[in-house]
This record gives structure tokens, sequence and C-alpha cells, in this order.
């Protein structure tokens, strides 16, 4: 704990606060204190507690225990618009903007100041003048329209609109995931301005460089707890992260032996539209690899654009020793077989039963003289049931009615019916309960050693060392570096993940 | 295919599941069933008691058949989450060039293929300029519609197309016949064109049930990100979808020309809502992903009963609309209802 700025009254305070959904414990307990004209980073992995911790000083969720002090007052927040009252702005990380309203309107949205109901245009206009010229943004003209705006500047009247409510405290969830380069500085010079004004500022980022650039205390959260605050230049890069993953692999993780054969899969320079921008990926047959990121490191899109999803612009897949053509439909029949990360919307037709759903991508099997046998494709589907024990009325129940893990299964086992033989598994194991989750490592394992391979992202580090045989980290677009699993340490993957061109080699000296 | 496994979980829990299935299928069905008691026993009150006569029936399945068919076609394009609004206007438009090819002498098979064609390539219009272009579909057939009816109109010279009696074939004026005799036999003398209406329903159902291009159709109006996924081909499938219900709009149209021996370009507009109503009527969302032919045909039928009925009981016109009204929305309301409840 830091004293340095103890001779002042922290703004905002939060005393031991402690958040459950259902059986997941989001918040064990976090504590940290926010004073004004200064910057306070929050860094944590993802599901570490951050967004939680977000939503409880918005005033979207109450906490379970614990509680927030405000200007030394006790503040309790029933809804968003109290914290907002008080003075309490958020910036998300997707912006909350209207695209079709001029910037004047998007920033005075909700506070239109008017009399008998005519807007007072002239008085408006000045204060978002005002408060865009504290920004160092006077040229920005009020009446253009938000949408024709980059993400950079859209920002900027986000910024704006929090000004003009009166707002003494601003929380800025991952700001710069959009961002290019210069916009990020830009940015950066817009928060110092807001410190010197005295605001304080909560900013939200697992990017380690740019915290050392622009705050000067951090707090760092592990598994809903804060486990250490302090001031950011006492410690070092190595040891945030540690305090970062500061935990141990459990015994939740079946190994099962499988021998890795020939290549399989050899993706050469790799690149989408935006993302990702060069991956290069060897895969042998009966090999579990691991793809790590931080969100918005490009893994999704990775998987996305070998599955013929995404638009491919430069880079060439060799699969089984065909070049297959860029369309789901080519790159199934070739051998690639994507389990979403998005369950609901995309991974699974939520109205259809299980059966249509586990077969859809392989349906014409059953077509005979063009009509379907459906009695043949209700014991195959019986069989996969029971093959993953998804648990069920029967082939004919609807999706939306499993539980989480019974859903992954039956979007696992469509991929497995049609055959694939290189399964994307896009954070197969999210939302799922333990016991589930080891069902499917093991599963994983028996394909691998049936000789299938597996490309497989996660968020989760643990899970990856070790389930993996091989695991390559991913950051902006590009896939930085490729070990063998047991060559890695949570806090290597993490440096690597974390690590910006321009930093990648002065973390890599220090670890 | 029976109708859910039971030794997964427990017996009678499936059984239970079947039969709410079941009895959710055979909603509108049952709905239909009691309007029709209702008008039944009003009749035999207050009307003269012919609304169950023979003659009666006929007269409503004859006036119901062509509503019917538009609305299998209208059922395929909602399934995959669409709609069209030309599907009354281009029916007339089949209707028009029909009137017009019989009438330059062009044999009568020429005449109903280019009537029934003339619906596919508006069907593939539609189609192409939705995926194509990707507009919603609302977008593109209320244009559509006003082109099909322009071009209707360019074709009878703004006013209606008549054709000599001795043009028009036999097969083609019984197609929708009320005329006596109303019993054949043992058997009452149900016109062919209703026969007709019941084999595209069955073929429809076929299609939608038991062939991979009717699960292509369900997954697109479910999820279109699930079908992507899995390899389907969601613009071919959307293409063949609207291609396939112009030409059922097109039947429509030989239908409605059948009945009254002429084409009016302008009889269309507006008849795309009673197709879009008997769906909705029979448990077709709009959004896509549900629907059904069994629904979709009681759907019809509920709305030839009501005219009829209406009719008989000598009710006008105008309060007919307004139950017509009344019955959609609480069709789907009950709907509504019901899905909340399973959540």
């Amino acid at each position: 704990m830091s004293f340095s700025a103890n001779e002042r009254e922290p703004l905002l305070v939060t005393h031991r606060i402690t958040k459950s959904f259902g059986a997941t414990h989001a918040l064990r307990g976090v504590s940290l204190q926010a004073f004004g004209g200064e910057t306070l980073a929050i860094i944590g992995e993802n599901g570490a507690g951050k967004s939680t911790l977000m939503k409880i000083l918005a005033g979207a969720h109450r906490p379970d225990s614990g509680h927030l002090q405000w200007n030394g007052k006790l503040f309790q927040p029933a809804r968003p618009s109290d914290a907002r009252r008080a003075g309490i702005a958020m910036i998300y990380q997707e912006l909350n903007l209207a695209a079709d309203l001029s910037v004047e309107d998007n920033v005075m949205l909700g506070r239109e100041r008017s009399r008998f109901g005519i807007v007072r245009t002239i008085e408006q206009r000045a204060s978002v003048r005002r408060a865009l010229g504290l920004l160092g943004h006077a040229d920005l003209n009020p009446q253009r329209r938000v949408g024709s705006l980059s993400i950079g500047v859209q920002q900027v009247v986000e910024i704006a609109r929090a000004l003009v409510s009166d707002a003494r405290i601003m929380i800025f969830d991952e700001p710069t995931s959009s961002l290019s380069r210069s916009d990020v500085q830009h940015l950066f010079a817009m928060i110092k301005r807001l410190q010197e004004r005295g605001l304080a500022i909560l900013y939200i980022s697992h990017f380690l460089e740019e915290i050392r650039e622009i705050a000067s205390r951090v707090v760092v959260l592990r598994d809903g707890q804060s486990v250490h605050e302090g001031t950011i230049s006492e410690v070092s890069d190595e040891q945030i992260v540690s305090l970062m993953v500061g935990r141990s692999v459990g015994k939740l993780f079946p190994k099962i032996d499988h021998t890795i054969g020939e290549s399989a899969l050899s993706v050469d320079r790799l690149a989408g539209t935006k993302k990702p921008s060069n991956v290069s990926i060897e895969l042998r047959r009966g090999e579990i690899f691991g793809l790590f990121g931080l969100i918005g490191a490009g893994r999704t899109e990775t998987l996305r654009c070998l599955f013929g999803l995404d638009r491919i612009e430069r880079g060439h897949v060799l699969l089984n020793g065909r070049f297959p053509a860029a369309n789901p439909r080519a790159r199934m029949a070739a051998g690639f077989g994507l389990v979403s990360e998005d369950r609901k919307s995309e991974g699974l037709a939520q109205k259809l039963s299980i059966a249509d759903n586990l077969t859809l991508s392989a349906i014409s099997r059953y077509s005979v003289a063009g009509l379907l046998k459906l009695k043949r494709r209700r014991l195959e589907v019986k069989k996969w049931m029971d093959r993953l024990s998804i648990k069920a009325i029967g082939p004919e129940q609807t999706i939306g009615e499993l539980s989480g893990g019974n859903q992954q299964k039956v979007a696992i086992a469509r991929v497995l019916h049609q055959d694939a033989t290189v399964l994307l598994m896009d954070e197969p194991t999210r939302g799922i309960d333990v016991g589930t989750k080891a069902e499917i490592y093991r599963l994983m394992g028996e394909l691998a050693s049936e000789g299938k391979c597996i490309l497989f992202v996660s968020s989760y580090l643990p899970e990856l060392l070790a389930v993996c045989d091989t695991v390559g980290v991913m950051s902006r677009g590009q896939l930085r570096e490729v070990r063998p699993a047991e060559n890695w340490t949570e806090g290597e993957v993490l440096s690597v993940a974390i690590a910006t061109e321009d930093t990648k080699q002065h973390v890599k000296e220090k670890v | 295919m029976s109708p859910v496994s039971t030794d997964t979980i427990n017996e009678r829990e499936g059984m239970q599941r079947g039969w709410k299935l079941w009895s959710e299928r055979l909603g509108p069905l049952l709905a239909l069933v009691l309007v029709t008691i209702g008008f039944a026993v009003a009749d035999q009150i207050w009307g003269q008691g012919r609304f169950i006569e023979i003659r009666n029936v006929r007269v409503i399945l004859v006036f119901t058949a062509p509503v019917a068919v538009a609305a299998l076609g209208m059922t395929l394009i909602i399934m995959t989450g669409g709609i069209d609004l030309s599907a009354g206007t281009s029916s007339m438009l089949c209707a028009t060039i029909l009137a017009c090819t019989m009438n330059a002498d062009f044999p009568v098979t020429v005449a109903v293929l280019a009537a029934v064609g003339t619906g596919g390539l508006c069907g593939l219009l539609n189609g192409l300029f939705i995926g194509v272009l990707r507009l919603p579909p609302f977008i593109v057939t209320l244009g559509s519609m006003t082109i099909f009816l322009g071009m209707a109109k360019h074709l009878a010279n703004s006013s209606t197309v008549f054709v000599d009696r001795e043009r028009i074939p036999e097969w083609l004026s019984k197609f929708t016949s009320t005329a006596p005799p109303h019993w054949s036999g043992w058997l009452p003398n149900i016109p062919s064109g209703v026969w007709f209406a019941l084999a595209i329903a069955v073929a429809v159902a076929i299609l939608l049930s038991l062939t991979v291009f009717g699960r292509h159709v369900l997954a697109v109006g479910s999820s279109e990100a699930t079908a992507r996924l899995c390899g389907v081909n969601v613009f071919t499938t959307k293409l063949v979808v609207y291609a396939l219900a112009g030409v059922l709009f097109g039947i429509a149209g030989l239908y409605s020309f059948s009945l009254l021996r002429m084409a009016n370009p302008g009889e269309g507009i507006g008849k795309e809502l009673k197709f879009i109503a008997a769906v909705v009527i029979g448990g077709g969302s709009l959004s896509g992903g549900r629907g059904s032919v069994l629904g979709t045909l009681a759907g019809a039928t509920i709305m030839g009963v009501i005219s009829s009925g209406c009719d008989q009981l000598g009710v006008a016109n105008a309060t007919q609309d307004i139950m017509i009204g009344v019955i959609i929305i609480s069709a789907v309301s009950i709907d509504q209802l019901r899905q909340r409840r399973r959540e």
C-alpha cells in the first residue's frame, strides 16, 4: 500500500467489495482508492473481475458486501443514473453514440437545455465548444454527424459528453483497443488535461506499457481480488505479471497419451482484412496447438479466416495436401471443423433440435433419392449423444433448453459428425462448469490420439498450458512466438501477449 | 418420425413433451374447428342454415385454395426470416400474362407456362436483389410490388383483360368451378383446383420436413450465422425459396383468372397481406425459423370461413375486416403467451 497520496482525501474508495453471480465469485474483496488529479490503473487478466468492478462503480450492479465511499460519504448507487448524477462517468470500450446525430446533439443527449420545450441551441453549442476546447479539439465542428467521424474522434465526443455532465471521475475501459497509435497519443494528452482539472481517472487495461505511460498508481486484480495497490514506478513488469498470474494448476486436466505424426495443416503468413496481420502455423496429426492472446489479439479472426468465414487478404492455407477455396463449404470438405466462440447466436441455432444442429453440416449424408432418412439420422445422433454423454430428453429436444455445457457438447459433436480432421475450437470451455470442462479436455486428448489435430483458442492460460502440446501467443494480429507447452511459463506467455512491437524486445530481455 | 425419444430420461416426460408439441401444431386447426362450429351454430339460429350446406362448403374451398397456395409460398419465405410484399401484384401480373397470351392465340399450355414462369422470374428477381445487394426483403419487395403492378398495367392497358369464353379450355374453367352438381355419386364434387392445392401442400410439407433443402431453409431462418458456419449456402437457399414461392404466386394467379375469366392488375394490391395473415394465423413467426404447412392451410381456411360465414349471416364487409384483424392479433398473442410460458 502506498502512503504517498495520503495527505489528500480520496475521491472514491471501495472497501472489500464482493459480488457473486450464482456459483461464480466475480469479486472476492476489492479495495482501492482513487484521488482527484491522478490516474489509477487497474490491471488484470480476462475474467479477473475488472468489468464487474466497473459495473458496480457505475451503479449497474450492487455489491453483495463491502461498501463504496464517494467524497468521504457512504455511497450506494441503486441504478446507473445515481452514479452519473454523483459525477461518475464511464467511457466504455464500445462507444455509446447515436451515429445519425450531430456532435453537439450527442454531447447534450439526455441533458438538453431548453426553455418551454424548445432546445436552447446557442447556449448548448457554447458549452459543447467549451468541452471540446478543453479536450484540445476546438476545431471539431459541433454540427458534424458523429457517424462520419473516425473512432478516435468519436471517443472525444464520448469524453466531452462526460465532461459536460460535470463528471468528477472518469473510468476508461480498455480505451485503446480499437485506436491507432496516434489516436492513443491524443487520448493520453486528453487524459492528462482532465487530470490537471482535478478529475480522478480510472484506467483499465492489460497493456503494461500504456499503464506505465499514463498512470501513477496501479491496482492488480486477480481472481476477483485486489492483490496489489501501489505506485507504479515501484514495481517491475515481471512483478506485475506474476501478481496477475499467481495461481497453481490443479488436477483438472486429464492427460491422454497421444503421438504426433506428420504435418496436416500448414498456414503461411495468413492475413485478413484487419486481423490477423501475419500468422504462420504448422499443425501435425495428433497435435493440440494452443493459441493464446488477449481479447482483440486476433485469435478468433484467425480461426474464421482459416475456416473461410472471413476474407483472406494474403497467405496460404495448405490442408491435407490441398489448398481449399476460401468458403466454409470447401474448407469443411477439406477437413476443417469450427466450434464457434459465440455458442448462442452463431455456434448453434437455438430454435432447432439437437438432431438438426448436430447434423446440419453433413445433412446430405442422410438423403437417399432426395428424401432424408430420418430414422437413420436419429440413430446416428443418439450414438453421438451417448459418446459425448449429452444429457437431454432426446434428439428432438430444442437446443435452447439445454445447459451451456450440453450445448457445447452438441457443437463439438457436430464437428466430429462431419468427420473433421482439423478442429478449430474457439473458447470451447467458456461459461461451462468444471466437470464438463474436464470432459472436454479428455475428449480433446482422445481425438488427438485418433490422429486428429486441434487448434485450441483460449483466454484461460492454465488449461492451454496443461492440455496443449504446443502453445503460440498472439498479440495485435500477429503470432509472436511458438514453443512446446512445457517450455512456457504463465508469466512468459503473458509478457509476450501484452507486448507490442515497440516493447517486445524490451520485455523479452527482462524475462 | 416418432416425436420424442423416451429412453434417455423417462418415458412419461417424453410423452408429455410429445403431446405438448402436437397440441402446439394443432392449435390453428383447433381454431379452425371452433370458428366453423361457431358460424354453423350462429347460422342455424339467426341465418338460413345454409352455411354448412355442401354448396357453401365448395364455395369456401374454392375461394380458399388460391390464398392457401400463395400462403404456402409465403410460408417458405417467412420461414427463412424474409417477407414478400410483391406476392399480390406478382400473382396478378401472372394472371394478366395468362389472359394476354390466350388472347394472342397462343396454345393454352404455353400461356400457363408463361404465367407460372413469370411468377418464378419475379421471385428470382426479388431473391437476387435481396442476396446480391444485401437489402432487407421488406424494402426490395416493397419496390418490386409497384414494379410488377406497373408491368401488369402496361400489358393490360391500365384496364381489365377479358378473355372470350370459347378461348378458355374446359379444364381451366372447371378448375375452380362451384356449379352443380354438388355431389358426384357418394362423394362431394370437389373441383380439381382444390385437389391441386392439397397436392401442393403435401409437396411443400415433404420439401420442408424430408429434404436437405428443407433443413437448410429452417436453419437459415433460425440462425443465418449458424447456417453459414455449417456450410449452408445461404444465398442460394434464399434465392431458391423466393423463386419457388414466386411459382406458387403464379399458380395463385392462375386460380384467380379461372375464377373470374379475366385479369385485373389492380386486384393484386393488398392480397399479399392476406397471404401473410394466413401464415401468421397458422403459427408462422415473422422473425423466421417457425411455420408449418398445416398451420398455414388452417390459417387460410379460417379467413375463408369467416368471410363466407359473415356473408351468410348478412354481416357487413366492414365487420368482416375487423374480425379478421382481431383473429390475427389474438392468434399471435396466444402464440406469444405460450412461448413465454415455455421459457
